[in-house]
């Protein structure tokens, strides 16, 4: 029993490989068009090595199988007069060429690819800038109309089909944002502006992760990203850019209280209240987010709980303090948080 | 006034001197008459005995530190290489342990990020390059038929730089103050705002240890190779591993500035307030990272070339017959060399470059495997052309065929820029670098230790035991490192110290816990054999694998004088090819005096003879001073001023000439 359904949590993911149930986040996942694109190059150039691969081993054991036989004479070919087989030097030759036109038909297929991921990003439909923070990502939605400037963190929605460029900044390290279902990874530097185009072709929900080591909670720098359709989207934009409700609630309302005039407000801001802090996540509609703390644990009232009490034991080093609230002050806060739907 | 007949006076004076010098030279002659030199008169025990005196250092823990023996010197080097290589494999143990399942919680993070760091530093600086050099300082004497390096002292010097340097990354790691930023050290991270604290400058001053000690290496090894092989070793006829050692020590002296600058860059950055890398005071962060890497890069081949040097002299002799194409192979070599210093960038295809730059690193990057491809060409021609023995090292060799070649291929799909763009920083390039730095350098040393193990300690290594830790080796790195393909292409980036459960990463990371033990193991097992083999193995005669080497034509273990008499070189393979009697050798060197024959770069033709230093404390005392000073400097930068002044001290007493009278034939004492 046990081996057997050892082998089989052992074979199933082998077999599966890229497929359905590593959509989440996976070079496989095949949700974007670059990603897409990845794909069909790796293919190739597996297909490619692969084959080269195979000539270097066939020659091997060749040599190997064929040098048995005459393993028993223990004689020296010496350095005057050695001889090679008379097609070596040729061979060496029709070797050289073979990698070459390899290595050349490898590279222009990079080339194209890479020429044709820009071409696909060329017409962008709407523009996100991303800003890396030791360990969260700030995202605001850009327009042009200030009031539908839109500022969330963590939880990136995009439009299935439409080309979204992302502008990458950072505010301290170097960290690099990176969702492998949808598009390859870029850099957010400080200092320097880069930007990626991502077009995503799938509905579903995905996993993004900061890719470049960034400090002690680099593992947990993760980011959640919804494509959805253009209509939901649209929907989900102007749902966020309402200011949080007022609490109906007294138990929320003393937390709506705590929030706005103790110390959270110092590093968050809540939209339509006196909370104005820029360092820490927007928490505007912190609730309707699948994630707390970017991706570290997954949005419900107990990890609200855990997280407000005391986020040093649950993502050491954060740079969020563990306040030390008082039970009633506890309750009070995360009833309210609770409100931000 | 009287008239002074100045030009007779001075006349009488020139004629005095005339005189005197030529009595002078009377005398000397005479004197030199009375030199005792190798030759027909004195050899076999005798002269033996004599170069013994001569050559042989003070006992004693003083003579132990004053030795500038190089095979003393290497074997060091070698030793503590081992014992660093132990040290960041156990690293590398506990990381797998942590990452054996998903969420975690055995290590910290903060520790976890201190493992990684410290992994990859020891591994890069303390243990491959370092035992790259050690083998080399061992053996190149030996190989190109001479007595000593050039520049003995530099030698002693370089070794105890890097022993200070890695005492003092492993001291700092014992009292929690090691660097936890990652072996690359990427600014700003590692600069003064984001990394408060002294790790970092640990970090940064372990680096400058460790470049003096590989500058001062690569120079010894440059000088032996270029000036001290044996008369009729022409270029043409040296062997592939002098060639590949000459090839990286040009690389150590090209790529070590680079990271010279960028250290000590950072290192002022954090102690003096300058701002190279500062992006709010019009720094830049990525600065830091083409200086990292135009260093970096190379260094990758720095490692690697020796190992094909390893693979090519192992090949050679248990193929009983010469690498097929050795120019094809010396070329490639060159060509390696050169182009590794034109693809930096590859490190770097994701922080938003011009993409027509990308165009050009990609294809250079490509490029460097039509160097590599030619010389597995060679190898596998020779096995296919010659009559291969499988015994320990040759196995090892097969074994570094079949897996190098899969992390050269997987190299060529990270220079595509959009694969690297999702590859890069995955799991999928810690696969990509372990295939090339374990399968492409540390299985070819194996075979150089299994190979050169006779001659340096005079036994064999037990061929059985072998055979056991090479298939437990193999078997064990494919099953750590396969996997990690796998796990990179499912989205694990590297540095992370836990993953969460639910994305396909928990079978891959468990086989590469299960691999790393069994690898562990392995290499526990070959230690062990070669401990016990140090007792036990086999008397190894002077040439136990019938070789074409000049190391293998004077005993096992070698005299601390290397060759009684300097050979003569006829052949690329000239033990091959000598008749069984009498080897051709060199002689009128002195006996009295330490001293080995120069020859011509080229040609190999005798040029001059060479006085070699004797034991001197001032290399290691220099050694202490500057080690001072680097380790001071973390504290204050006033350690600079202040510690140059031991430093000149200690280093003029190094150059002290203690004899100036004329000599028949000045040396150095």
């Amino acid at each position: 029993m046990m081996p057997r359904s050892f082998a089989r949590a052992a074979v199933l993911p082998l077999l599966l490989g890229g497929c359905a149930y590593q959509r989440y986040q996976s070079d496989f996942g095949a949700a974007g068009v670059e990603d897409r694109q990845f794909l069909t190059l790796f293919w190739i150039f597996l297909g490619v090595c692969a084959f080269m691969y195979a000539l270097v081993i066939i020659f091997l054991g060749a040599g190997i199988a064929r040098s048995r036989r005459a393993a028993e004479a223990n004689v020296v070919e010496t350095g005057r007069h050695h001889r090679s087989h008379p097609l070596m030097r040729s061979t060496l030759i029709g070797w050289a060429a073979l990698i070459g036109v390899g290595l050349a038909g490898l590279a222009i297929a990079s080339f194209f690819t890479d020429r044709s991921m820009a071409a696909a990003a060329a017409n962008e439909k709407l523009s996100v800038t991303v800003t890396g923070n030791q360990w969260w990502w700030d995202i605001v939605y850009n327009s042009g109309d200030a009031s539908k400037t839109l500022r969330t963190a963590n939880e990136l929605h995009l439009p299935v089909g439409v080309p979204t460029r992302i502008i990458l900044n950072s505010a301290d390290v170097i960290h690099s944002f990176w969702v492998p279902s949808l598009a390859g990874k870029q850099d957010l530097i400080p200092g320097r502006e880069n930007d990626i185009i991502i077009v995503p072709k799938t509905i579903g929900m995905f996993r993004g992760q900061c890719a470049e080591f960034c400090g002690v909670q680099h593992a947990h720098m993760s980011l959640v990203v919804v494509v959805e359709s253009y209509p939901d989207f649209v929907k989900w934009w102007s749902h966020q850019l309402q200011p949080a409700p007022m609490p109906t609630t007294p138990l929320a309302m003393a937390g709506y209280k705590y929030v706005t005039t103790g110390p959270c407000s110092a590093c968050h801001s809540i939209g339509g209240t006196t909370a104005g802090g820029l360092v820490a996540p927007d928490l505007t509609h912190l609730a309707s987010r699948r994630s707390l703390a970017a991706g570290t644990l997954p949005m419900n009232e107990g990890n609200l709980y855990g997280w407000v009490e005391d986020p040093q034991s649950l993502k050491p080093g954060v740079h969020m303090p563990t306040i030390g609230l008082e039970p009633d002050q506890l309750h009070a806060v995360v009833a309210y948080l609770e409100t931000l739907k | 006034m009287t008239d002074v007949r100045a030009d007779t006076f001075d006349l009488g004076r020139r004629e005095n001197e005339r005189e005197r010098v030529e009595a002078e030279n009377r005398r000397l002659e005479q004197e030199r008459k009375k030199i005792a030199r190798d030759g027909p008169k004195l050899k076999g025990e005798k002269l033996a005995s004599r170069l013994d005196a001569t050559w042989r250092r003070p006992p004693g823990i003083i003579g132990w530190l004053a030795s500038v023996d190089h095979k003393e010197i290497g074997r060091r080097y070698m030793l503590t290489a081992l014992a660093f290589l132990v040290l960041g494999g156990v690293l590398a143990l506990a990381m797998r342990v942590q990452l054996a399942q998903p969420d975690s919680a055995l290590i910290s993070a903060e520790r976890y990020n201190q493992l990684f760091t410290m992994h990859g530093s020891t591994m890069m600086f303390l243990f491959a390059v370092p035992v790259m050099e050690g083998v080399a300082v061992y053996i190149i004497p030996l190989m190109v038929g001479t007595r000593s390096t050039a520049f003995p002292r530099l030698n002693a010097f370089s070794y105890f730089m890097y022993l200070f340097g890695g005492l003092m990354l492993w001291i700092a790691f014992a009292l929690n103050i090691a660097p936890d930023m990652g072996w690359f050290a990427y600014t700003p991270l590692s600069g003064p705002q984001f990394s408060p604290g002294k790790r970092a400058d640990v970090w940064a001053q372990m680096i400058t240890f460790t470049e003096v000690s590989a500058l001062a290496a690569a120079v010894v090894l440059v000088c032996t190779i270029l000036k001290a092989r044996a008369p009729g070793m022409t270029l043409s006829r040296m062997p592939l591993f002098a060639w590949a050692m000459l090839v990286q020590a040009v690389m150590i002296i090209f790529a070590m500035p680079a990271v010279a600058l960028c250290s000590s860059m950072l290192i002022s950055d954090r102690t003096l307030g300058t701002n190279f890398y500062n992006a709010a005071e019009h720094g830049d962060a990525l600065l830091w990272q083409h200086l990292f890497w135009f260093f970096g890069h190379p260094e990758v081949y720095i490692i690697f070339i020796p190992a094909t040097g390893f693979v090519s002299e192992i090949t050679a002799t248990f193929c009983r017959r010469p690498i097929f194409a050795h120019a094809v192979v010396v070329l490639a070599l060159i060509s390696t060399g050169i182009l590794a210093f034109g693809l930096w960038v590859h490190h770097m295809f994701a922080t938003g470059l011009p993409r027509v730059g990308y165009s050009f690193f990609t294809a250079a990057s490509m490029s460097v495997s039509i160097p590599t491809g030619l010389q597995i060409f060679c190898w596998l021609a020779t096995i296919w052309d010659g009559r291969p023995r499988f015994q320990v090292p040759m196995l090892y060799v097969v074994g570094f065929i079949i897996t190098f070649v899969i992390g050269g291929l997987s190299g060529v799909m990270v220079a595509a820029v959009p694969l690297d763009l999702q590859l890069h920083d995955t799991y999928f390039v810690v696969a990509h670098f372990h295939y090339v730095l374990i399968g492409g350098a540390v299985f070819p040393l194996l075979a150089a230790f299994t190979y050169w193990y006779p001659k340096i300690t005079g036994r064999m290594m037990d061929e059985t035991l072998g055979k056991i830790s090479f298939w437990l080796v193999f078997l064990g790195f494919h099953l750590t490192f396969f996997p990690m393909h796998w796990s990179g292409m499912l989205g694990m980036p590297r540095r992370v110290y836990t993953y969460p459960a639910g994305l396909g990463l928990e079978v891959p990371n468990l086989l590469s816990t299960v691999g790393a033990f069994v690898l562990a193991a392995a290499l526990g097992l070959f230690v062990i054999n070669g401990l016990i083999s140090l007792y036990r193995g086999v008397i190894a005669g002077p040439n136990p694998w019938g070789a074409p080497t000049l190391e293998w034509l004077t005993s096992s273990p070698p005299p601390v004088y290397n060759f009684a008499h300097i050979p003569v070189v006829e052949s690329d393979t000239p033990l091959w090819d000598s008749a069984d009697g009498e080897y051709p050798v060199v002689t009128g060197l002195r006996v009295d005096q330490k001293e080995t024959l120069l020859t011509t770069v080229v040609a190999a033709a005798p040029d001059t003879r060479e006085p070699i230093p004797q034991a001197s404390l001032w290399p290691f005392i220099s050694a202490i001073a500057v080690g001072i000073v680097f380790v001071a400097s973390i504290f204050s930068p006033w350690a600079v001023a202040v510690g140059v002044i031991p430093c000149f001290i200690a280093l003029t007493a190094w150059f002290w000439p203690k004899e100036l009278k004329r000599h028949p034939e000045p040396v150095i004492t």
